[in-house]
C-alpha cells in the first residue's frame, strides 16, 4: 500500500515535469562524468603500474631480508638458479628471472661515469621484463655470448659509445674483491625512464657472478605474470620460501614505494575535482528542493491544519530528494556503465598517445577500469550531497507555523 | 449531561507589528457546548479567525486558557496539537485548501489515511461521502478541474467524512454563489442534527448566520453579543 507521504512525495516530484528531468539530467551528467573521469583514472594508474612494473620490477620479488632497505652486496639469495626453479614450478609461471645487482665504475675511452651492473638471465629475462624489446641500437644479450653488454641511451651517450665500443668495468664485489672486466656493448636501449636510461647496464647473470664472487647467489628474484593472479602467485613463491626465513617477497608497493605515493597524490588532488563537480550538483538540488519547499509554503500550511505533523513533512521532503536523486544515480550508473564498457572495449586514447606507445613498448590505447570502486564512488557521492542538501529545506520547513503558512500566497 | 465542546478562558491573542502591538483578542470567555452550531461574526479585524484559529491549535494564545475535547491546548507541544487536528478537529476555510495533487476522493481519503482508516474502507466512506455533498462522477478530478463551490464541496466533505467531534469553518461561503451556498449550509447543519457534530463557523454571511443556534458577535477582539436562535 501506497502511504500517504510517499503518494504525496511521488505527486509533488511530477508537478512540475521539466523541473524534475532537468534536476535527474543534472545527476546523470555528473555520475556519468565522474564514473568516466574516475574508470580513466584508475585505467590510466593500473597502466601506469603495469608498464612501470613490466620494464623492469615485475610484479613481486624474492630477496634477501633488508635488502631493499639496504642493498648491500653480501645480502644475496643463496642458491637463487634452484630457488627461481622451485618457484616457477609452484606458480606455474615461466616468468620467473634471477638477478644480481652491483655498482662499479664504467669507463669508455673518453669518459668514466658511475653505474649500476645488472646481472639477468638472458633466457628468462624477457619474460618478466619490457626492456629486452626496448633496444633501439644494436641486440639484446641473446645467451650466446658470455661477454656482453647492454647499455642505456642517456648512459651510452654520456659515455660517448656505440655498440661495438668496449666498456671497463671497475666495482667491488660480493666479498669484498676487486670487480673488474672489460666488455663489448652490443645494444643500446630507451626505456623512457630517465633514471634507468640513465645509469643502469645489463650483462649476463653468469658473467656478472664470475665479475662480482658471486658463486651460485642473486639478489633477487624477479617475479612477473599478471597483477590479477598476484595473489595466487604469491601464495606458490610463499611456499617456496617456507624453510627460508632470510628470505622475504616483497610486492609492487613495497619495491616501488615513490609510485604507489604518486598514486595517492594525484588521486587525491583529482578528488578535490570531484568533489568540486559533487557540490555543484548539491546546490542545483539544493535549488530545486528549496523552491519546491518555498512554493508550496501554504500547502504545508493546509497538511499542518489537518494533522499532518512536522516529522511526517520532512519525511515527505526526504522522499522526494531520494526518489530523485536514486533514479538520478541508477540512471548514471547505467549510463556510466555502457560510456566505460565502450571504451573498455574499444580503447580511448589522445593526440601522440599512439607514438608514445610505440616508442616505449607500451599500450597506445587506454582502458579506463570497470569495476565497483569506478562505478560506485561517484554516483554515491552525488547521491549523499544530494539528500544533504534536502536537509536545508527540511530546516526551513521545520520552523513553519500552520496560521503563517497558511497565509503564505 | 456532556462536558463543553471548547472552553475558552481569559484568552489574549496579540500580535506584534513591528513596535507596535495588535490586540486580536482580548479576554475571551466562551464555552460551546457539544452538538453547538455556533457562528461568530463581526466585521474584519474582530478576531473571528484568530479565535477559531486559537480553538483548532493552530495558533497559540498569548494568554488565558483554551480546552478542547477535556483537553488543556494550549499547554500542547505541536506535534501534540497535529494530532489533535487529526483526531478530533475537521477544517473547513475560505479558500478550499484542498491539496492540488490529489483528486477529490484522494482529498477525502486524505485524512482518513493518515488516522490509519484501512483503504477499502476509506475509499468507499469518500464515494459516498462525495455522492452525498453532490459530486459524483467527480471523484476523479483534481482541484483545478473543479469550480470555486465544488471545491468547497470536497473541503467539506473532506471535513466531515471522519466524523469529528468539532468542525471548525472559516467564511465557508465566502466564494459561493447563493444557491450552493444554502446547499452547503443545509448539509452542515443535517449533520449537527444527525451526528452530533459541533460546528463553530466564522462568517459575515446574513445566509450563514440563519442556520446558527447561536451567533456570537466579536468587536476589537472581544464578545460584545451572544444569542441564542430558534
Amino acid at each position: 500500500m501506497t502511504n500517504t507521504t510517499t503518494l504525496l512525495a511521488w505527486r509533488n516530484i511530477w508537478r512540475h515535469p521539466r523541473r524534475t528531468l532537468l534536476t535527474i539530467a543534472a545527476m546523470v551528467f555528473a555520475d556519468v562524468l565522474l564514473i568516466f573521469m574516475l574508470g580513466l583514472q584508475l585505467g590510466q594508474y593500473r597502466m601506469m603500474i603495469d608498464n612501470s612494473l613490466a620494464i623492469f620490477t615485475g610484479q613481486m620479488q624474492v630477496q634477501a631480508d633488508g635488502y631493499n632497505d639496504e642493498p648491500y652486496m653480501y645480502r644475496t639469495i643463496p642458491a637463487a638458479d634452484a630457488l627461481a626453479e622451485d618457484i616457477r614450478a609452484r606458480t606455474q609461471l615461466e616468468a620467473v628471472a634471477t638477478r644480481g645487482y652491483g655498482f662499479a665504475l664504467v669507463s669508455s675511452e673518453t669518459r668514466t661515469l658511475g653505474a649500476q651492473i645488472s646481472g639477468v638471465d638472458p633466457q628468462f629475462e624477457p619474460r618478466v621484463s619490457t626492456l629486452p624489446g626496448l633496444i633501439k641500437q644494436g641486440r639484446y644479450l641473446d645467451g650466446k655470448a658470455d661477454n656482453e653488454i647492454v647499455i642505456g641511451s642517456t648512459l651510452a651517450r654520456n659515455l660517448r659509445i656505440e655498440p661495438g665500443d668496449e666498456l671497463t668495468i671497475l666495482g667491488s664485489g660480493r666479498d669484498g674483491s676487486m670487480a673488474a672486466t672489460v666488455t663489448p656493448v652490443v645494444g643500446i636501449y630507451e626505456s623512457g625512464n630517465r633514471d634507468m636510461d640513465r645509469m643502469m647496464l645489463s650483462m649476463p647473470l653468469d658473467t656478472f657472478r664470475d665479475v662480482f664472487s658471486m658463486g651460485d647467489t642473486a639478489h633477487s628474484i624477479v617475479i612477473g605474470g599478471e597483477r590479477e593472479r598476484a595473489d595466487r602467485i604469491a601464495t606458490g613463491a610463499q611456499a617456496a620460501l617456507a624453510d627460508k626465513d632470510s628470505l622475504v617477497l616483497l610486492d609492487w608497493e613495497t619495491l616501488m614505494p615513490g609510485l604507489k605515493q604518486a598514486i595517492q597524490a594525484d588521486f587525491t588532488s583529482a578528488w578535490f575535482m570531484y568533489a568540486v563537480l559533487i557540490i555543484l550538483v548539491a546546490f542545483g538540488m539544493l535549488n530545486t528542493m528549496l523552491m519546491s519547499v518555498l512554493e508550496r509554503t501554504h500547502e504545508f500550511g493546509i497538511l499542518l491544519a489537518l494533522g499532518v505533523g512536522h516529522g511526517k513533512l520532512g519525511r515527505m521532503i526526504v522522499t522526494e530528494s531520494a526518489v530523485l536523486a536514486t533514479t538520478g544515480m541508477l540512471i548514471g550508473i547505467l549510463i556510466g556503465a555502457v560510456v566505460v564498457g565502450y571504451y573498455l572495449v574499444n580503447g580511448f586514447t589522445y593526440p601522440g598517445m599512439e607514438a608514445m606507445g610505440e616508442r616505449f613498448n607500451i599500450p597506445s590505447v587506454l582502458r579506463p577500469e570497470v569495476s565497483l570502486r569506478s562505478l560506485l564512488p561517484g554516483p554515491l557521492a552525488v547521491f549523499l550531497a544530494t539528500m544533504l542538501a534536502s536537509l536545508y529545506p527540511i530546516l526551513h520547513m521545520r520552523k513553519l507555523r500552520p496560521t503563517e503558512a497558511l497565509q503564505a500566497v | 449531561m456532556n462536558n463543553p465542546a471548547v472552553i475558552c478562558h481569559k484568552v489574549d491573542k496579540t500580535f506584534q507589528q513591528g513596535e507596535l502591538a495588535v490586540h486580536a483578542l482580548s479576554g475571551v470567555d466562551l464555552e460551546i457546548a457539544s452538538g453547538g452550531f455556533v457562528c461568530l461574526s463581526g466585521p474584519s479585524g474582530s478576531g473571528k479567525t484568530t479565535l477559531l484559529n486559537m480553538i483548532g491549535g493552530l495558533d497559540r494564545p498569548s494568554g488565558g486558557e483554551i480546552t478542547v475535547a477535556d483537553l488543556r491546548i494550549d499547554r500542547m507541544r505541536m506535534s501534540e496539537l497535529a494530532e489533535l487536528r487529526l483526531h478530533h478537529i475537521g477544517f473547513v476555510f475560505q479558500a478550499y485548501n484542498l491539496i492540488p495533487v490529489l483528486n477529490a476522493r484522494e482529498n477525502v481519503e486524505f485524512v482518513m489515511q493518515l488516522q490509519g482508516v484501512a483503504a477499502a474502507k476509506r475509499h468507499a466512506l469518500a464515494m459516498d461521502i462525495l455522492e452525498e455533498v453532490g459530486l459524483k462522477g467527480m471523484e476523479e478530478r483534481r482541484p483545478g478541474e473543479l469550480s470555486g463551490g465544488q471545491q468547497q464541496r470536497v473541503a467539506v466533505a473532506r471535513a466531515i467524512v471522519s466524523k469529528p467531534a468539532l468542525i471548525l469553518a472559516d467564511e465557508p461561503t465566502a466564494n459561493l454563489d447563493s444557491a450552493t451556498a444554502e446547499k452547503l449550509m443545509q448539509q452542515m447543519r443535517d449533520l449537527n442534527t444527525h451526528i452530533g457534530t459541533t460546528f463553530v463557523i466564522s462568517t459575515h454571511d446574513k445566509l450563514v448566520m440563519s442556520y446558527a443556534k447561536r451567533l456570537i458577535k466579536l468587536h476589537d477582539g472581544k464578545i460584545v453579543d451572544d444569542i441564542a436562535q430558534q
